[in-house]
């Protein structure tokens, strides 16, 4: 794609850090402190265009969540570059190394970024329409009427207008990621970052938030999408990314990953999902695009 | 009948001095809650030295009887040329001490705030300070209300411990009273029934103040 790049991603590292501390007896006992170095991210490349939507897939455990957190600075990185709209986000380069920023920079640039969790994390003490209004108060700084009014339009958007004086343990599990993506989009972000959105839902509740996301996409909004739902990943995905234990093992458009894989794990995934097509390898003639591969 | 009408009769001079108690009550909770909500960031602070501080004061304040305190306040800091009038002594002193449980009723209520709420925030583009003062800190108020008016409740009871600093507050006017007339049955039950009254509507109060912050829930 040749538009503009929204996100750009650039060989990151990232590791996790567990401690275990030996009890008082243990270590009486001489035991010492247990440290544990996961590698979650082993140099991860990501390029997201204007207007694309770019879904993540991975098993448990790949790391693809934590990328995504990566993106904001939800969770730090160790090495490597992440820049939106060209800029680093949480970071400042000081002589080739990463370093922290000021908390309210990093605070601005995040206003680039919306983001809808697993789970919802909508600020239970505000109604739905209050949770929309909250961030462009107290971040964008608009007066309540100017907040009012945008926030109105997003619960429209996403559907909830009769339901915007609900507070959130009055709402459904579909209902709140509803007003999670309202809330996100009403900051008017450059891209939408979607952290399993519908991982948390009763079956039932999965096809509307699904559908919210779809409309939205179908606008041009920019978008990367961590989920497990496959046929979703296949509608909607621009391009399609698979995860395994910290590396991306396969990039392309839905019908060469569908149709076409060529990593194990992929097959697995579809495999598991019922959608795999033939296995890595197998595809003898060319089939339109996914043959060239 | 006789006994019932004494007690009655005490009951004005004893009320010419509940103001007192509701002047030392309010001050010292103003002065906790501030004071509480500050040590309570401070234990949860990044910074060791702030949690360090914030944790020996409120083992200080929570290991020592709050009547010790009160006296070393009126009559210890007076050797070192601090001299402080027996009410403000009294604020002071319930204020410090109440500090240190209150600052646990915010810590815990803080902590029960979860993560999730502060990542909202964070993602939406508030400041980590903004994020605590406009989103963590009103829910985690609410959580706590029940617990500060509890407390409330029992610091009014304890400014009877301010009679041993010279406040005339109502057991220090039952004291004098009784030192005159030696009714002590009916002085002590009146004063016993003038914190009684004062302290079931404010119970009535506090529920009703968490029943309307709750109405999320």
């Amino acid at each position: 794609m040749s538009s503009e790049l929204i996100v750009s991603v650039r060989q990151v590292h990232k590791t996790f850090t567990v401690r275990r501390d030996p009890s008082w007896w243990q270590r009486l006992r001489g035991q010492k402190r247990e440290v544990n170095i996961i590698e979650v991210l082993k140099g991860v490349d990501l390029d997201v265009h204007k207007g694309e939507t770019v879904v993540i897939l991975g098993s448990s455990g790949s790391g693809k969540s934590t990328l995504l957190r990566c993106l904001n600075k939800l969770e730090t990185i160790d090495d490597g570059r992440i820049l939106v709209n060209g800029h680093l986000v949480g970071y400042e380069e000081r002589a080739g190394q990463l370093v922290d920023e000021k908390a309210s920079v990093t605070a601005k640039k995040r206003t680039d970024l919306g983001m809808v969790f697993q789970q919802f994390n909508l600020f239970l003490n505000k109604t739905a329409l209050g949770n929309v209004m909250a961030p462009l108060q107290d971040v964008k700084k608009m007066s309540r009427e100017e907040a009012r009014g945008i926030a109105l339009e997003n619960l429209q958007k996403v559907g909830l207008i009769d339901r915007k004086d609900n507070y959130p343990s009055k709402l459904s599990g579909g209902q709140k990621q509803r007003v999670a993506i309202a809330r996100a989009l009403a900051m008017n972000p450059s891209v939408m970052l979607f952290d399993e959105p519908t991982s948390a839902l009763d079956p039932e509740l999965v096809e509307e938030v699904l559908a919210v996301i779809k409309a939205i996409a179908a606008q041009g909004t920019t978008m990367v999408i961590v989920t497990h739902e496959m046929q979703f990943a296949r509608d909607i995905a621009d391009k399609i990314v698979v995860m395994d234990q910290g590396v991306i093992v396969e990039e392309g458009t839905p019908d060469q990953v569908f149709f076409n894989p060529k990593h194990a794990k992929t097959y697995a995934l579809l495999k598991r999902s019922g959608l795999a097509v033939r296995p890595p390898g197998t595809l003898g003639e060319q089939i339109g695009e996914a043959g060239k591969l | 009948m006789e006994f019932i009408q004494s007690v009655i009769g005490y009951f004005p001079r004893l009320l010419a001095a509940s103001p007192i108690v509701v002047q030392l009550a309010l001050g010292a909770m103003a002065l906790a809650l501030v004071l509480g909500l500050l040590l309570a960031l401070a234990r949860i602070s990044k910074i060791k030295a702030l949690r360090v501080i914030a944790l020996i004061y409120v083992e200080i304040m929570r290991g020592t009887p709050l009547l010790v305190q009160l006296v070393y306040i009126f009559f210890v800091l007076p050797a070192i040329g601090i001299d402080i009038d027996p009410v403000p002594a009294g604020i002071l002193g319930l204020g410090l001490n109440y500090a240190a449980y209150l600052s646990e009723v915010f810590r815990s209520a803080i902590l029960s705030v979860e993560a999730g709420q502060t990542e909202a925030a964070l993602s939406l583009g508030y400041t980590p300070s903004k994020a605590l003062w406009r989103i963590v800190l009103p829910q985690s108020f609410v959580v706590s209300l029940g617990p500060i008016g509890n407390y409330f409740i029992a610091m009014v009871k304890d400014t009877a411990l301010t009679s041993v600093i010279a406040v005339t507050e109502i057991l220090k006017t039952a004291n004098v009273i009784n030192a005159q007339t030696f009714e002590t049955t009916a002085v002590y039950t009146a004063a016993a029934l003038l914190y009684l009254l004062i302290s079931l509507p404010l119970s009535r109060i506090v529920s009703a103040l968490e029943k309307r912050a709750r109405v999320h829930v």
